[in-house]
């Protein structure tokens, strides 16, 4: 769009003119108070504040609450239900009885969740699994937002032969199949460990996954970033810059890096709700977070062997996926309105 | 218009020869990777590896395994598993395709039907009661896992629900060739279809939405309304006809994707044997052929719809015809 308004001072400050006004609201301050204002934005933002609260405080409950270690297995475990001693691995009682079923949801401090295969606190877990899956996922979407931002930038601001070989090298990692490139680049790198410099990395880390989900959809947001910054370098403000002598390096850092940063920072939400179910996706197919760490996707992948009978296990981190997704997109939606020039009701 | 067809054909086949070439490298560049010490074994001696580098033809230059992969993939057919020793690669591929496609088209019915009713619907209400339950639920589709959604489908119609009047005529999980029994090759993918499309009809009813709600600000729009058309004409023959372009391009991407593998976890949930289930069991076991048939076989398909999308926008936008 290149009727978009510039959105920082590309302008003379309006004191400039002389008049006793006050200087207009800056687009962050103008940005906020469009958060503030909104009570979708405001309700979903406190919604992921308390999920983060809740995974932050995962040690504090399996210690006080649940107290047990949501790590290690329990298989001999016994629990108080009703003033009787049960065993948390309950005798299987169809069939010919072998085999045991790990114990349903309690409801109570203990088991509130019921356990897993390995008689494991599922609630404790599932807190654990949260700290991991946000973790991936926010970590991932800066990772991801950084290349984008950079391969956008320097394909759409030097153009030429640079652009050329950049956009296809885009259009031909984003003909992947975008699951299909995770699973690929996951089983390539897990498994081994790296040694960069001094850098260790385990084949456990959780910087294996983050690296992976961080990479797939890098073309999905250097697209528009590249083409956003063609839109600007074209404009009429950065042509008058240009006019007055600027150098290039300052009109890229001035003019032309903050008007991507909206364009980032209307994907943030969007990007990490969508890691967070890359994530899951993953996992469930045991090449994302790999043991001793738990996610929400591992929770599921372990769920699925109970699914017919235990099938809380299976459902309370779909529905932890389901709300936190919701809740990020919502967020997003807002804050797109707000940004994005192009939208309906963003002005 | 010739030309552009031919030069965007052309570039099909140089990005799918620049995918092909990408795949190989990267499991021969990465270290760790060797296919010889996976072949062999996780203790075989380093006298086996050899061995086995040498049968394989592991030790020749790359790009002289590479050309003969391919030669053996296109020219000969008789391309050949590394890990299952004699499963031929070509047929295997050729025999999972129709489970892919059964699944992948019938979802894609389902969810163009269904996204678009929702999308016309809720700008239609727009704020109102239906458009808001619409958009709610798009929201949760959107926002859920769709293996976990397979999943809940199948609790309730495989285990807990089934032996209800409800869900009793479902079938066990599996696939029936259409040539069999059309009945239940139907019946064993209604479930798998409604699981797919539901993230779809959720993303692209949400996305016409939108863009019926921008189209109403055009001035042809007031022109219409002001010759005394009928809203419900001003709404599918003006608003949705142009709103519709960009779902339509994103439906070609998404079923391209899909066909050429993306379907991998409903396949996986649903105990399908698609494309997907084996392009995801060949890379756990890091089979080199037929991860290479497999990730041709997908981006073929990707590449095509892209260039077929690419088509159809020049055809509906004559300004693109003059590039």
């Amino acid at each position: 769009m290149t009727t978009d308004q510039p959105e920082t001072g590309s302008m003379p400050p309006a004191d400039a003119a002389g008049g006793a006004l006050p200087p207009p609201a800056g687009p962050w301050r103008r940005a906020l108070q469009g958060l503030a204002s909104s009570r979708t934005a405001v309700l979903s933002g406190l919604g992921l504040v308390l999920i983060v609260l809740a995974t932050v405080l995962a040690p504090v409950y399996a210690k006080h609450v649940a107290q047990t270690d949501p790590f290690r297995s329990g298989l001999s475990a016994k629990i108080m239900i009703d003033g009787k001693r049960s065993p948390v691995m309950e005798r299987s009682t169809e069939g010919l009885g072998l085999g045991v079923t790990p114990i349903g949801p309690t409801w109570g401090p203990k088991y509130f969740l019921g356990a897993d295969t390995q008689g494991r606190d599922v609630a404790a877990r599932l807190l654990y699994g949260g700290q991991n899956s946000l973790v991936i996922a926010g970590a991932a979407t800066l990772l991801c937002l950084v290349c984008a931002a950079v391969i956008g930038i320097v394909a759409g601001y030097a153009g030429g032969r640079v652009d050329t070989v950049l956009s296809n090298l885009i259009d031909m990692i984003w003909a992947f199949p975008v699951y299909l490139l995770a699973i690929s680049l996951s089983i390539v790198m897990l498994g081994k460990t790296f040694e960069i410099g001094p850098i260790h990395i385990s084949s456990s880390s959780l910087v294996v996954p983050i690296i992976i989900i961080g990479l797939v959809y890098v073309p999905y947001v250097a697209r528009p970033v590249r083409g956003r910054v063609i839109a600007i370098t074209n404009s009429d403000f950065v042509l008058a810059a240009r006019g007055l002598g600027i150098r290039p390096s300052r009109i890229l850092w001035r003019h032309i890096l903050p008007n991507v940063a909206t364009t980032l920072i209307v994907f943030a939400p969007m990007l990490m709700a969508l890691n967070i179910v890359t994530e899951s996706s993953l996992s469930f197919l045991s090449v994302g977070v790999q043991a001793p760490n738990a996610s929400w996707g591992t929770i599921l992948q372990d769920g699925q062997a109970l699914l017919y009978s235990r099938p809380v296990v299976s459902m309370a981190p779909g529905i932890a996926i389901m709300v936190t997704v919701m809740l990020l997109n919502l967020f997003g939606d807002v804050l797109r309105d707000i940004l994005d020039p192009k939208s309906v009701r963003g002005r | 218009m010739l030309a552009v067809i031919l030069s965007r054909l052309a570039r099909m086949v140089v990005v799918m020869v620049g995918i092909s070439v990408i795949t190989f490298l990267i499991f021969f560049a990465t270290p760790g990777a060797d296919p010889a010490a996976r072949i062999a074994g996780r203790n075989a001696a380093p006298e086996t590896v050899t061995a086995v580098r040498h049968d394989f033809g592991l030790d020749r230059p790359i790009w002289v395994q590479y050309g003969v992969m391919m030669r053996k993939m296109f020219v000969t057919g008789d391309l050949t598993s590394f890990v299952n020793r004699g499963q031929k690669i070509v047929p295997t591929l050729t025999a999972a395709a129709p489970v892919t496609l059964s699944l992948v088209a019938g979802a894609a019915v389902l969810w163009m039907a269904l996204g678009a009713a929702t999308g016309i619907i809720a700008a239609a209400f727009k704020d109102r009661l239906p458009d808001k339950i619409l958009m709610g639920v798009s929201m949760m589709a959107v926002a859920m896992p769709v293996f976990w959604v397979g999943e809940m489908v199948n609790l309730v119609t495989q285990s807990r629900l089934h032996d209800t009047w409800a869900f009793s005529w479902v079938p066990p999980l599996g696939y029936v060739p259409l040539s069999e029994s059309p009945a239940r090759w139907f019946l064993a993918l209604i479930f798998p279809w409604i699981t797919l499309s539901f993230l779809y009809i959720g993303l692209y009813g949400r996305m016409l939405r939108t863009g019926i709600i921008e189209t109403y600000q055009e001035d042809y729009i007031r022109t219409a309304r002001a010759k005394g058309l009928t809203a419900r004409r001003v709404l599918l023959k003006h608003a949705t006809r142009a709103a519709i372009i960009p779902v339509v391009i994103m439906f070609g991407m998404d079923f391209g994707v899909l066909v050429g593998g993306a379907a991998v976890l409903t396949e996986v949930v649903f105990g399908l044997n698609g494309v997907g289930r084996l392009t995801y069991q060949a890379l756990k076991v890091l089979d080199l052929p037929m991860i290479m048939a497999a990730v041709l076989y997908a981006s073929f398909f990707v590449v095509l719809a892209n260039a077929v999308v690419d088509l159809l926008c020049i055809l509906i936008d004559p300004r693109l015809r003059r590039k």
